[in-house]
């Protein structure tokens, strides 16, 4: 369904301020990962505030929709948003990654209210994934399950294991959103691991390919619907995605993938988002 | 001759027991499922069985997330496969989030002994003793086999469960109890102690035998938990005999000789001799040929009792 120029204002201004949240805990914590945190917003913002069934009161309701961040790097967007929708209060951002923080470098399910599972090393999220959505089957529960991945990410076996099983099971209820960002720690995917057609890979394990936009709220909203008709077979979105996204020095480059923001970087950051110079 | 029965038909019958009991167990396998034994579970239960293909990394993940949502699952595949090919998955996504899965070593120590290196899995233990939040079981013999997957399906939390190919003797104490954490006083005895972990049990408790016709009392402890150890009644042994040696079908390092030394050097140091695999790999052959040639040499379980009383 196509959004109205309110829902459009609104996701607007929402993703803004969660682009400003994620560059101070970075920030504040000087340490992090900026690079794949911004260019992951729109994707983790779309489906906590439009498509997810969540109770953010009731964090362990078993008909819940499932996210996973199976790139956990991303951590301080999930953080962001969860503590956006009410899981915690959102002062408590300012504890991310520190010394007795419930908000770990990565991803803690036993921590943090909201996340579904523990990630951080790559190449987990789609099995796992796999793993819930049998569950809910075998539950006659109807609930979805998301799992961000990144493009580096497919450098691991595992996600390809997880493409074939997914594909066999018939898992209409597993969404994959691959953040196609195009960078990996140690520079351009094409460099250090060319992947070749990343949507023919895909369709060739058996999966629903739907392209779209990542940083269009609409454009992801509407990959989902599609997602959703799908009967018997998984659907990946591929989101085209900037690294490094909204803030001009960190766009398109792997250097931001966990660097330190100094001072001045901050306030140029700050500055570019309140005024979204490149939104 | 005592009875002999399979442990991985004990396995897989006491699985199919477990599903009728509890609709919540679902039980994973990675294409060895006619060999491990759970293919009886998935005959029985074909809604809850799930065969992953030669992909033990995606199906140990794909446990966890069944845990996340309430069901019980059993990861099944050969011993060394689920702790090295899968063991950053079950780190990161079991034994961290503490989630409830059964991780089912099969073929463990020697017993795939034809198939040779390859498929042995000779320190597994060493690597789930290490693990944070992981409690650590090993069957032994059919009675302990079917008792032990009644308890850890019970037990909230990962469990490694390792099992063995092979027929093996059936203790004759039927009635003994099997609780999570609590080894078993098998025989009494107050000159020396055999602590003992698997398959090796009937072999400890023979040798128990022989020693007596010597004039030596030897007690038989079956540790059937690694982790948690039963760090009471190996301290009672410490204290009440003269010395401990060790039985298992495994690395001579972070075994059960390894958790007994850690036991023993803290609370009451005794002398402990070790009856292991002396960190090398095997080869293929028959496995009681490989017992004896690995582990057992030319009765160690006495010949380390009897050093011990020397002393």
């Amino acid at each position: 369904m196509s959004y109205s120029r309110e829902k459009k204002e609104y996701f607007r201004k929402l993703n803004r301020e969660i682009r400003l949240a994620v560059v101070k805990m970075i920030y504040e914590a000087r340490t992090g990962h900026c690079g794949g945190s911004l260019s992951a917003i729109e994707l983790v913002t779309t489906l906590y505030f439009d498509k997810m069934k969540v109770d953010p009161s009731n964090p362990k309701w078993e008909n819940r929709d499932r996210f996973i961040a199976s790139k956990g790097h991303c951590a301080p967007t999930l953080y962001a948003v969860l503590a956006e929708k009410g899981y915690f209060p959102k002062p408590e951002l300012s504890t991310f990654r520190r010394f007795n923080s419930n908000l770990q470098g990565h991803p803690d399910l036993l921590k943090t209210p909201g996340v579904d599972m523990s990630t951080g090393s790559l190449g987990h999220g789609p099995s796992v994934g796999i793993g819930m959505a049998l569950a809910s089957r075998l539950s006659q529960r109807d609930y979805y399950v998301y799992v961000l991945i990144g493009c580096g990410e497919m450098n691991e076996g595992q996600i390809w294991e997880a493409a074939m099983a997914a594909a066999k099971f018939k898992l209409d209820h597993l969404i994959v959103l691959l953040d196609y960002n195009r960078y990996q720690l140690d520079g351009a995917m094409d460099e250090i691991m060319p992947l070749g057609d990343v949507a023919a890979k895909w369709r060739s394990f058996g999966w629903n390919v739907i392209e779209v936009n990542g940083h269009d709220p609409e454009d992801i909203s509407e990959g989902l619907d599609q997602a959703h008709k799908m009967k018997d077979i998984p659907s990946i979105l591929i989101a085209r995605t900037v690294k490094g996204k909204g803030v001009s020095f960190m766009e398109n480059t792997h250097v931001w993938h966990g660097k330190q923001i100094s001072e001045q970087e901050y306030a140029q950051a700050v500055k570019e988002l309140a005024e979204e110079i490149h939104a | 001759m005592p009875k002999m029965v399979a442990i991985r038909d004990s396995f897989g019958q006491a699985l199919v027991e477990l599903g009728r009991e509890n609709s919540e167990i679902v039980v994973l396998d990675a294409d060895v499922s006619s060999s491990t034994k759970t293919a009886l579970f998935g005959k029985a239960f074909p809604d809850r069985f799930f065969n992953f293909g030669i992909a033990e990394a995606n199906m140990m993940d794909a446990a966890a997330g069944f845990a996340t949502a309430g069901k019980i699952p059993f990861a099944s595949t050969f011993g060394f496969l689920t702790v090295l090919r899968a063991g950053e998955q079950l780190r990161s996504s079991i034994a961290y989030p503490k989630l409830n899965v059964k991780i089912c070593g099969a073929y463990g120590g020697l017993s795939d002994s034809y198939d040779g290196v390859s498929h042995q899995s000779v320190y597994d233990l060493a690597i789930m003793r290490a693990t944070p939040n992981m409690t650590v079981v090993v069957a032994s013999d059919d009675i302990l086999t079917r008792k032990a997957v009644k308890a850890v399906a019970q037990y909230h939390g990962p469990v490694y469960l390792r099992l063995c190919r092979n027929e093996v003797p059936v203790l004759e104490n039927e009635d003994r109890t099997f609780e999570i954490g609590k080894g078993i006083l098998l025989r009494d005895g107050s000159d020396v102690t055999i602590i003992v972990t698997g398959i090796l049990v009937s072999k400890a408790l023979d040798a128990a035998e022989r020693l007596k016709e010597e004039g030596i009392q030897a007690r038989v402890i079956e540790i059937h938990t690694l982790k948690p150890l039963d760090e009471e009644l190996i301290i009672k042994a410490a204290h009440e005999t003269r010395g401990i040696v060790t039985v298992e079908e495994h690395s001579s390092i972070g075994g059960l000789g390894s958790a007994v030394a850690e036991c023993v050097v803290q609370h009451c140091p005794v002398r402990v001799e070790m009856v292991a695999i002396r960190d090398t790999f095997a080869e293929t052959g028959p496995y009681d040929a490989l017992l004896e040639k690995y582990v057992l040499t030319n009765h160690l379980i006495e010949r380390n009792c009897r050093k011990l009383l020397e002393i």
